[in-house]
């Protein structure tokens, strides 16, 4: 990663995980919908930079949100898996190719990108919304907080990544 | 022992892939299972700050609101005055809200009511002497109960909790229950275990019962919306909370002046 990439990710980082905890943890639309935007920051962490370090960074940012919303290690796990997952993501999404000429999330054609920010969310939100609740009793509950909750997050991610896009590329 | 470090360089990803997963799952159970979760909570001095200030610039919003709020308490309270005179209405008044009980004004930084487990960040801490298991109020009735403290700050875990168990009656006829959540909704909350001979009806007012060292006997909780029976024995009804759990800005704490004495003497009953 250059310095500039450092810089990006740092500030991505910071902005994001206050904005996830200032204002998109209280939208709560029709009671409980929240989008979670903050996956962002791994969804867009550079394709080429190492995996042991996302992996890392994905923990950490989970936490920092966990600790603000009083949730334990929810949203961690959520982000380490996802993390973790990535590169295979990656893989599916976009084929193998993505390793070798550096895949830009905005060069990409509409149907990959949305695939891979779908696969993205859903499993970061039923892993967190599983943990939360964590009750089976509660199966119902988690399917379809996952189901609003990852709508919602799809289209806000989309949006922001349209809004950001000139800068990006 | 070169094969083993080669394992581990060659797995590296997948073993601090487990090693994090495993951590943030002990901190997920720890949270579910211990009731006031000592590493990672909103009242340390970081996000404490940060939602402090948030809530500093969020509060105009909704001031003309929350002023209503404080006025129609406090011509409550004039009323009160006014009638002191009275000396039954003295006698009943130390009876209940007596000097047993001390309140401490606190302000609201961060409220979340959308979660199965939900709690409310205020900003008083252990500085100004709260501490855990004291009891939450606003001027309308119930909010919840103190969980964990730090110098200037304090979780409430408030009703609406699926962990919250707070002692409740029927306000005209003494027949206690438990007051659960069951996620649904956050305006409702359910009243547990009352005894099928209970007399109810839709609109009964609830009220905290006395049973608990935490709240005075007769803070408002809220009115009956609905009751069913449960397995022939006991009602389960829904309570309409009088609070707007969405809309908290001002909390009263209270402390139980005899609290330590109620609970030597439950303990010394227990050991005979």
């Amino acid at each position: 990663m250059q310095n500039n990439q450092i810089f990006i990710n740092i500030v991505r980082f910071s902005v994001l995980m206050l904005l996830q905890v200032i204002v998109l943890n209280h939208i709560n639309f029709t009671g409980y919908v929240n989008p979670y935007a903050y996956l962002i920051f791994i969804l867009l962490f550079p394709f080429d930079a190492s995996k042991t370090l996302l992996i890392f960074l994905s923990f950490l940012l989970g936490l920092s949100i966990d600790i603000f919303s009083d949730s334990g290690g929810v949203h961690a796990a959520a982000c380490v898996l996802v993390g973790f997952l990535r590169p295979m993501l990656l893989k599916f999404s976009f084929g193998v190719s993505y390793q070798y000429n550096a895949v830009k999330l905005n060069k990409v054609t509409f149907k990959e990108r949305l695939l891979y920010i779908t696969l993205m969310v859903f499993i970061h939100h039923f892993v967190l919304f599983s943990l939360e609740i964590f009750s089976p009793s509660h199966i119902v509950l988690i399917l379809t907080s996952t189901l609003f909750s990852g709508i919602f997050s799809v289209l806000l991610i989309l949006c922001i990544l349209l809004l950001f896009k000139t800068k990006e590329s | 022992m070169q094969q083993i470090i080669y394992f581990f360089i060659k797995n590296k990803n997948f073993l601090l892939f487990a090693l994090l997963f495993l951590v943030s799952f002990i901190l997920t159970l720890q949270s579910h299972s211990y009731h006031n979760s000592k590493l990672i909570s909103s009242t340390n001095f970081f996000s404490g700050k940060i939602y402090n200030v948030t809530s500093n610039i969020t509060e105009y919003f909704d001031l003309k609101q929350q002023n209503k709020i404080l006025l129609e308490q406090n011509s409550m309270l004039l009323k009160f005055q006014a009638n002191s005179n009275n000396p039954i209405l003295q006698k009943a008044l130390d009876s209940t809200l007596s000097k047993n009980f001390k309140f401490t004004g606190a302000r609201v930084i961060n409220n979340v009511y959308s979660k199965t487990n939900n709690h409310i960040t205020i900003d008083k801490g252990h500085n100004d002497s709260l501490e855990i298991d004291m009891g939450v109020i606003t001027s309308k009735g119930l909010v919840g109960i103190v969980n964990k403290t730090s110098g200037k700050y304090a979780r409430i875990q408030s009703v609406l909790n699926t962990k919250s168990q707070i002692n409740a009656q029927l306000k005209k006829s003494k027949h206690f229950g438990f007051l659960t959540w069951n996620t649904q909704n956050p305006q409702v909350v359910q009243l547990t275990e009352i005894p099928k001979l209970a007399p109810i009806a839709i609109g009964d007012t609830i009220i905290t019962g006395g049973n608990s060292s935490i709240f005075p006997k007769g803070v408002l909780v809220g009115s009956v919306a609905n009751y069913t029976l449960q397995n022939n024995d006991s009602y389960t009804v829904d309570v309409r909370l009088f609070n707007d759990m969405t809309n908290l800005s001002h909390v009263y704490v209270i402390k139980n002046k005899n609290k330590q004495e109620i609970i030597q003497l439950q303990l010394s009953d227990d050991a005979e």
